[in-house]
Protein backbone atom coordinates (compact mmCIF):
# COMPACT_ATOMS: atom_id res chain seq x y z
CA UNK A 1 0.00 0.00 0.00
CA UNK A 2 1.15 3.40 -1.27
CA UNK A 3 -1.61 5.15 0.79
CA UNK A 4 -2.61 5.35 4.00
CA UNK A 5 -6.54 4.48 4.61
CA UNK A 6 -6.33 8.54 5.35
CA UNK A 7 -4.74 10.00 2.55
CA UNK A 8 -6.97 7.41 0.38
CA UNK A 9 -10.13 9.04 1.82
CA UNK A 10 -8.82 12.60 0.89
CA UNK A 11 -7.59 11.50 -2.26
CA UNK A 12 -11.79 9.90 -2.92
CA UNK A 13 -12.91 13.13 -1.52
CA UNK A 14 -10.87 15.43 -3.84
CA UNK A 15 -11.92 13.20 -6.79
CA UNK A 16 -15.36 13.14 -5.80
CA UNK A 17 -15.42 17.31 -5.53
CA UNK A 18 -13.37 17.26 -8.72
CA UNK A 19 -16.37 15.05 -10.66
CA UNK A 20 -18.96 17.55 -9.21
CA UNK A 21 -16.86 20.70 -10.60
CA UNK A 22 -17.64 20.85 -14.43
CA UNK A 23 -21.15 20.01 -13.16
CA UNK A 24 -21.58 22.79 -11.16
CA UNK A 25 -23.51 25.18 -13.77
CA UNK A 26 -25.16 28.21 -11.79
CA UNK A 27 -23.39 27.58 -8.84
CA UNK A 28 -21.69 24.84 -6.77
CA UNK A 29 -25.11 24.84 -4.41
CA UNK A 30 -26.70 22.81 -7.93
CA UNK A 31 -24.44 20.00 -7.07
CA UNK A 32 -25.25 19.84 -3.10
CA UNK A 33 -27.85 17.12 -3.66
CA UNK A 34 -24.83 15.15 -5.32
CA UNK A 35 -22.86 16.08 -2.01
CA UNK A 36 -25.08 14.79 0.76
CA UNK A 37 -25.88 11.76 -1.55
CA UNK A 38 -22.21 11.05 -1.16
CA UNK A 39 -20.82 12.52 2.50
CA UNK A 40 -23.53 11.15 4.12
CA UNK A 41 -25.14 8.64 2.78
CA UNK A 42 -22.51 6.68 1.01
CA UNK A 43 -19.12 7.37 3.06
CA UNK A 44 -20.72 8.34 6.14
CA UNK A 45 -18.53 10.94 7.21
CA UNK A 46 -21.03 13.77 8.04
CA UNK A 47 -24.27 13.36 9.35
CA UNK A 48 -27.99 14.55 8.09
CA UNK A 49 -27.61 17.70 10.32
CA UNK A 50 -24.07 18.49 10.42
CA UNK A 51 -24.43 18.63 6.59
CA UNK A 52 -27.28 20.96 6.79
CA UNK A 53 -25.56 23.48 9.52
CA UNK A 54 -22.56 23.32 7.29
CA UNK A 55 -24.09 25.07 4.74
CA UNK A 56 -26.23 27.34 7.05
CA UNK A 57 -22.70 28.57 8.54
CA UNK A 58 -21.07 29.02 5.13
CA UNK A 59 -24.33 31.01 4.83
CA UNK A 60 -24.02 33.28 7.35
CA UNK A 61 -20.54 34.10 7.22
CA UNK A 62 -19.13 36.71 4.78
CA UNK A 63 -17.41 35.36 1.00
CA UNK A 64 -18.76 33.66 -2.00
CA UNK A 65 -21.24 30.94 -1.21
CA UNK A 66 -19.08 28.07 -2.51
CA UNK A 67 -17.09 28.28 0.66
CA UNK A 68 -19.58 25.88 2.35
CA UNK A 69 -17.67 23.17 0.29
CA UNK A 70 -14.95 24.02 2.40
CA UNK A 71 -16.79 23.51 5.45
CA UNK A 72 -18.02 20.33 4.38
CA UNK A 73 -14.28 18.68 3.76
CA UNK A 74 -13.49 20.92 7.22
CA UNK A 75 -15.93 18.70 8.98
CA UNK A 76 -14.72 15.52 7.42
CA UNK A 77 -10.96 15.96 7.88
CA UNK A 78 -10.19 19.59 9.16
CA UNK A 79 -7.83 21.38 7.38
CA UNK A 80 -6.53 18.94 4.87
CA UNK A 81 -10.28 18.21 3.78
CA UNK A 82 -11.25 21.90 3.21
CA UNK A 83 -8.60 21.65 0.23
CA UNK A 84 -9.15 18.73 -0.65
CA UNK A 85 -12.84 19.43 -1.35
CA UNK A 86 -12.15 23.00 -2.28
CA UNK A 87 -9.46 22.47 -4.82
CA UNK A 88 -11.71 19.55 -6.31
CA UNK A 89 -14.83 22.28 -6.75
CA UNK A 90 -12.43 24.79 -8.15
CA UNK A 91 -9.68 23.09 -10.05
CA UNK A 92 -11.80 22.18 -13.41
CA UNK A 93 -14.38 25.41 -13.36
CA UNK A 94 -11.00 27.45 -13.03
CA UNK A 95 -8.94 26.18 -15.69
CA UNK A 96 -12.38 26.16 -18.03
CA UNK A 97 -13.47 29.68 -17.31
CA UNK A 98 -9.69 31.15 -18.01
CA UNK A 99 -9.90 29.15 -20.89
CA UNK A 100 -12.97 30.44 -22.31
CA UNK A 101 -12.49 33.92 -21.44
CA UNK A 102 -9.00 34.17 -23.08
CA UNK A 103 -10.85 32.45 -25.89
CA UNK A 104 -13.57 34.64 -25.81
CA UNK A 105 -11.39 37.60 -25.79
CA UNK A 106 -9.32 37.16 -29.05
CA UNK A 107 -12.36 36.48 -30.96
CA UNK A 108 -14.45 39.90 -28.92
CA UNK A 109 -14.88 41.40 -32.39
CA UNK A 110 -16.71 38.16 -34.50
CA UNK A 111 -20.17 38.08 -34.77
CA UNK A 112 -20.57 35.22 -32.94
CA UNK A 113 -18.49 36.30 -29.76
CA UNK A 114 -20.63 39.37 -29.38
CA UNK A 115 -23.91 37.62 -30.29
CA UNK A 116 -23.64 35.13 -27.83
CA UNK A 117 -22.96 38.21 -24.41
CA UNK A 118 -25.61 40.20 -25.99
CA UNK A 119 -28.18 37.59 -26.36
CA UNK A 120 -27.40 35.68 -23.13
CA UNK A 121 -27.45 39.58 -21.64
CA UNK A 122 -31.53 39.80 -21.03
CA UNK A 123 -31.71 36.10 -19.79
CA UNK A 124 -28.93 37.09 -17.02
CA UNK A 125 -31.00 39.92 -15.80
CA UNK A 126 -33.91 37.88 -15.43
CA UNK A 127 -32.03 35.34 -13.85
CA UNK A 128 -30.71 37.89 -11.56
CA UNK A 129 -34.90 38.73 -10.91
CA UNK A 130 -35.30 35.48 -10.48
CA UNK A 131 -33.00 34.48 -8.14
CA UNK A 132 -34.04 36.88 -5.75
CA UNK A 133 -37.39 35.41 -5.63
CA UNK A 134 -36.87 32.27 -5.61
CA UNK A 135 -34.14 32.60 -2.56
CA UNK A 136 -37.21 34.23 -0.38
CA UNK A 137 -39.54 31.54 -1.70
CA UNK A 138 -39.04 28.91 1.37
CA UNK A 139 -40.06 31.44 3.53
CA UNK A 140 -42.64 33.05 1.44
CA UNK A 141 -44.73 29.82 1.59
CA UNK A 142 -45.13 29.68 5.78
CA UNK A 143 -47.94 32.11 6.04
CA UNK A 144 -46.60 33.41 9.67
CA UNK A 145 -43.48 34.60 7.56
CA UNK A 146 -44.82 35.80 4.66
CA UNK A 147 -45.78 39.26 5.62
CA UNK A 148 -42.44 40.10 7.22
CA UNK A 149 -40.13 38.49 4.40
CA UNK A 150 -42.28 40.47 1.58
CA UNK A 151 -41.75 44.03 3.68
CA UNK A 152 -37.84 43.08 4.61
CA UNK A 153 -37.24 42.79 1.10
CA UNK A 154 -39.48 45.12 -0.16
CA UNK A 155 -37.51 47.61 2.63
CA UNK A 156 -34.11 46.16 1.19
CA UNK A 157 -34.89 46.71 -2.92
CA UNK A 158 -36.22 50.75 -1.95
CA UNK A 159 -32.97 51.34 0.53
CA UNK A 160 -30.74 49.49 -2.57
CA UNK A 161 -32.21 51.70 -5.26
CA UNK A 162 -32.48 55.21 -3.31
CA UNK A 163 -29.68 55.35 -1.33
CA UNK A 164 -25.84 54.55 -0.91
CA UNK A 165 -26.31 52.40 2.37
CA UNK A 166 -23.76 50.19 2.84
CA UNK A 167 -25.38 46.71 1.82
CA UNK A 168 -23.59 44.77 4.90
CA UNK A 169 -25.46 47.27 6.99
CA UNK A 170 -28.96 45.73 5.60
CA UNK A 171 -27.96 42.33 5.73
CA UNK A 172 -26.60 43.26 9.13
CA UNK A 173 -29.90 44.69 10.37
CA UNK A 174 -31.89 41.68 8.46
CA UNK A 175 -29.79 38.77 10.84
CA UNK A 176 -31.16 41.12 14.13
CA UNK A 177 -34.50 41.84 13.43
CA UNK A 178 -34.58 37.50 12.60
CA UNK A 179 -32.57 36.97 15.27
CA UNK A 180 -35.17 38.77 17.60
CA UNK A 181 -38.31 36.94 16.02
CA UNK A 182 -39.63 39.99 14.34
CA UNK A 183 -38.91 38.44 10.76
CA UNK B 1 -18.71 69.73 -41.28
CA UNK B 2 -17.48 67.30 -43.85
CA UNK B 3 -15.73 64.89 -41.66
CA UNK B 4 -18.07 62.84 -39.33
CA UNK B 5 -16.93 62.27 -35.99
CA UNK B 6 -15.09 59.51 -35.08
CA UNK B 7 -17.48 56.62 -33.75
CA UNK B 8 -16.93 55.64 -30.46
CA UNK B 9 -16.11 52.22 -29.19
CA UNK B 10 -18.93 49.92 -28.86
CA UNK B 11 -17.49 48.77 -25.45
CA UNK B 12 -15.16 51.31 -23.97
CA UNK B 13 -12.35 50.90 -21.97
CA UNK B 14 -13.08 51.10 -18.82
CA UNK B 15 -11.46 54.36 -17.86
CA UNK B 16 -9.44 53.50 -14.69
CA UNK B 17 -8.35 49.95 -14.30
CA UNK B 18 -6.67 48.16 -11.03
CA UNK B 19 -3.23 50.24 -10.85
CA UNK B 20 -1.31 46.87 -9.53
CA UNK B 21 -2.33 43.31 -8.30
CA UNK B 22 -2.20 44.46 -4.75
CA UNK B 23 -5.05 46.81 -5.63
CA UNK B 24 -7.10 44.13 -7.37
CA UNK B 25 -6.45 41.84 -4.78
CA UNK B 26 -7.64 44.25 -2.19
CA UNK B 27 -10.75 45.40 -3.94
CA UNK B 28 -11.79 41.46 -4.28
CA UNK B 29 -10.99 41.20 -0.86
CA UNK B 30 -13.26 44.20 0.37
CA UNK B 31 -15.84 42.91 -2.01
CA UNK B 32 -15.58 39.30 -0.50
CA UNK B 33 -16.25 40.16 2.67
CA UNK B 34 -19.16 42.45 2.62
CA UNK B 35 -21.23 39.66 0.87
CA UNK B 36 -22.73 37.87 3.35
CA UNK B 37 -25.77 35.77 1.72
CA UNK B 38 -24.68 35.79 -1.50
CA UNK B 39 -21.59 38.55 -3.23
CA UNK B 40 -23.16 39.22 -6.70
CA UNK B 41 -25.00 42.39 -5.30
CA UNK B 42 -21.78 43.75 -3.42
CA UNK B 43 -19.77 42.78 -6.67
CA UNK B 44 -21.80 45.25 -8.66
CA UNK B 45 -22.28 47.97 -6.15
CA UNK B 46 -18.34 48.00 -5.83
CA UNK B 47 -16.96 46.92 -9.55
CA UNK B 48 -19.95 49.62 -11.42
CA UNK B 49 -20.52 52.12 -9.34
CA UNK B 50 -17.66 52.85 -6.64
CA UNK B 51 -14.85 51.77 -8.59
CA UNK B 52 -16.07 52.11 -12.04
CA UNK B 53 -13.55 49.67 -13.37
CA UNK B 54 -16.98 48.04 -15.36
CA UNK B 55 -19.72 50.00 -16.94
CA UNK B 56 -23.27 48.24 -16.51
CA UNK B 57 -23.52 47.07 -19.93
CA UNK B 58 -20.27 45.33 -19.37
CA UNK B 59 -20.76 43.89 -15.84
CA UNK B 60 -23.63 42.16 -17.58
CA UNK B 61 -22.16 40.96 -20.49
CA UNK B 62 -19.37 39.35 -18.37
CA UNK B 63 -21.79 38.39 -15.75
CA UNK B 64 -23.80 36.40 -18.61
CA UNK B 65 -20.48 34.59 -19.88
CA UNK B 66 -19.58 33.80 -16.31
CA UNK B 67 -23.24 32.70 -15.65
CA UNK B 68 -23.00 29.75 -18.78
CA UNK B 69 -19.82 28.41 -17.01
CA UNK B 70 -19.36 26.09 -14.23
CA UNK B 71 -18.79 27.64 -11.28
CA UNK B 72 -19.78 30.43 -8.88
CA UNK B 73 -20.69 33.33 -11.06
CA UNK B 74 -19.31 35.77 -9.05
CA UNK B 75 -16.00 33.78 -8.77
CA UNK B 76 -16.11 33.15 -12.42
CA UNK B 77 -16.62 37.20 -12.43
CA UNK B 78 -13.26 37.59 -10.10
CA UNK B 79 -11.22 35.31 -12.63
CA UNK B 80 -12.45 36.84 -15.68
CA UNK B 81 -11.68 40.23 -14.84
CA UNK B 82 -8.20 39.81 -12.97
CA UNK B 83 -7.16 38.18 -16.25
CA UNK B 84 -8.50 41.15 -17.96
CA UNK B 85 -5.91 43.22 -16.72
CA UNK B 86 -3.18 41.58 -15.64
CA UNK B 87 -2.93 37.99 -17.13
CA UNK B 88 -2.95 34.84 -15.07
CA UNK B 89 -1.18 36.64 -12.35
CA UNK B 90 -4.43 39.29 -12.23
CA UNK B 91 -6.82 36.30 -12.08
CA UNK B 92 -4.65 34.49 -8.98
CA UNK B 93 -4.42 37.54 -7.49
CA UNK B 94 -8.56 38.53 -7.78
CA UNK B 95 -9.34 34.47 -7.09
CA UNK B 96 -7.10 34.76 -3.97
CA UNK B 97 -8.67 37.81 -3.03
CA UNK B 98 -12.04 36.40 -3.01
CA UNK B 99 -11.14 33.48 -1.03
CA UNK B 100 -8.12 33.59 1.53
CA UNK B 101 -9.74 35.70 4.35
CA UNK B 102 -13.24 34.53 4.19
CA UNK B 103 -11.92 30.82 4.10
CA UNK B 104 -9.86 31.63 6.87
CA UNK B 105 -12.98 33.45 8.69
CA UNK B 106 -15.53 30.27 7.81
CA UNK B 107 -13.09 27.76 8.79
CA UNK B 108 -12.83 29.52 12.30
CA UNK B 109 -16.55 29.82 12.61
CA UNK B 110 -16.48 26.10 12.08
CA UNK B 111 -14.07 25.33 14.24
CA UNK B 112 -15.48 27.23 16.74
CA UNK B 113 -19.09 27.25 16.24
CA UNK B 114 -20.16 24.18 14.65
CA UNK B 115 -22.80 23.25 16.62
CA UNK B 116 -24.07 26.94 17.36
CA UNK B 117 -25.17 26.43 13.58
CA UNK B 118 -28.32 24.28 15.14
CA UNK B 119 -29.69 26.58 17.33
CA UNK B 120 -32.81 28.28 16.78
CA UNK B 121 -31.70 31.92 16.94
CA UNK B 122 -29.10 31.25 14.05
CA UNK B 123 -32.18 29.81 11.95
CA UNK B 124 -34.42 32.31 12.88
CA UNK B 125 -31.60 34.98 11.94
CA UNK B 126 -30.81 33.36 8.58
CA UNK B 127 -34.20 33.67 7.47
CA UNK B 128 -33.71 37.58 8.22
CA UNK B 129 -30.46 37.80 6.10
CA UNK B 130 -31.87 35.52 3.44
CA UNK B 131 -35.18 37.71 3.40
CA UNK B 132 -32.77 40.83 2.64
CA UNK B 133 -29.84 38.97 0.21
CA UNK B 134 -32.96 38.36 -1.95
CA UNK B 135 -34.08 41.74 -1.72
CA UNK B 136 -30.92 42.58 -3.02
CA UNK B 137 -30.59 40.61 -6.03
CA UNK B 138 -33.75 41.63 -7.10
CA UNK B 139 -32.84 45.48 -6.51
CA UNK B 140 -29.69 44.87 -8.58
CA UNK B 141 -31.58 43.09 -11.43
CA UNK B 142 -33.37 46.75 -11.36
CA UNK B 143 -30.88 48.99 -11.24
CA UNK B 144 -29.13 46.34 -14.14
CA UNK B 145 -32.33 46.27 -15.97
CA UNK B 146 -31.42 49.65 -18.17
CA UNK B 147 -28.75 47.55 -20.17
CA UNK B 148 -31.38 46.45 -21.79
CA UNK B 149 -31.58 49.69 -24.26
CA UNK B 150 -28.08 49.53 -25.67
CA UNK B 151 -28.89 45.72 -26.34
CA UNK B 152 -28.28 45.26 -30.33
CA UNK B 153 -31.77 42.49 -30.36
CA UNK B 154 -33.33 46.14 -29.80
CA UNK B 155 -35.21 46.90 -26.10
CA UNK B 156 -37.95 45.32 -26.89
CA UNK B 157 -36.83 42.13 -27.43
CA UNK B 158 -34.48 42.10 -24.72
CA UNK B 159 -37.03 43.24 -21.92
CA UNK B 160 -39.38 40.52 -23.34
CA UNK B 161 -36.61 38.14 -23.35
CA UNK B 162 -35.70 38.84 -19.65
CA UNK B 163 -39.33 38.73 -18.39
CA UNK B 164 -39.52 35.56 -20.19
CA UNK B 165 -36.94 34.05 -18.18
CA UNK B 166 -37.87 35.13 -14.74
CA UNK B 167 -41.18 33.41 -16.26
CA UNK B 168 -39.43 30.24 -17.36
CA UNK B 169 -36.96 29.85 -14.00
CA UNK B 170 -39.83 30.70 -11.05
CA UNK B 171 -43.15 29.35 -12.34
CA UNK B 172 -41.98 26.75 -15.14
CA UNK B 173 -38.99 25.51 -12.89
CA UNK B 174 -36.90 25.29 -16.61
CA UNK B 175 -33.39 24.21 -15.37
CA UNK B 176 -30.53 26.17 -16.81
CA UNK B 177 -29.12 24.17 -19.75
CA UNK B 178 -33.08 24.47 -21.07
CA UNK B 179 -33.29 27.76 -20.64
CA UNK B 180 -29.50 28.52 -22.27
CA UNK B 181 -30.50 26.16 -24.81
CA UNK B 182 -33.94 27.83 -25.72
CA UNK B 183 -34.33 31.64 -24.72
CA UNK B 184 -30.62 31.89 -24.82
CA UNK B 185 -30.48 30.61 -28.48
CA UNK B 186 -33.30 32.68 -29.06
CA UNK B 187 -31.12 35.73 -27.83
CA UNK B 188 -28.29 34.88 -29.63
CA UNK B 189 -30.15 34.94 -32.70
CA UNK B 190 -31.67 38.08 -32.27
CA UNK B 191 -28.57 39.69 -31.06
CA UNK B 192 -27.01 37.98 -33.76
CA UNK B 193 -29.10 39.64 -36.78
CA UNK B 194 -29.10 42.93 -35.02
CA UNK B 195 -25.47 43.23 -35.07
CA UNK B 196 -25.26 42.02 -38.53
CA UNK B 197 -27.77 44.71 -39.85
CA UNK B 198 -25.35 47.46 -37.83
CA UNK B 199 -22.44 48.80 -39.56
CA UNK B 200 -19.19 47.27 -38.11
CA UNK B 201 -18.34 50.56 -35.86
CA UNK B 202 -21.61 50.80 -34.44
Amino acid sequence: MMLSAAHADLLDLFLHFLTLSLLSIGGAISTAPDMHRYLVGERHWLSDTEFTSSIALAQAAPGPNILFVAVLGWNVAGLSGAFAAMAGIMLPSTTLVLAATRWARRNKDSLGVRAFSAGMAPLTLGLMLATGWLLAEPYLRLPEHRLATLALMAGTVLLTLKTRISLVWMVLAGEVLGALGWV
Amino acid sequence: MSTPAPELALVPVAPQGPASLWVLYLAFNRLALQGFGGVLAVAQRELVERLGWLSREEFVETLAIAQVLPGPNVVNLSLMIGDRYFGLRGAFAALAGMFVLPSLLVLSMAALYGSVAQHPVVGNALRGMGAVSAGLILATGLKLLPAVHRNPMGRVLAALLAVATVVAVVWLRLPLPWLVLLLGGLGMAAAWRGLAQTPDSA
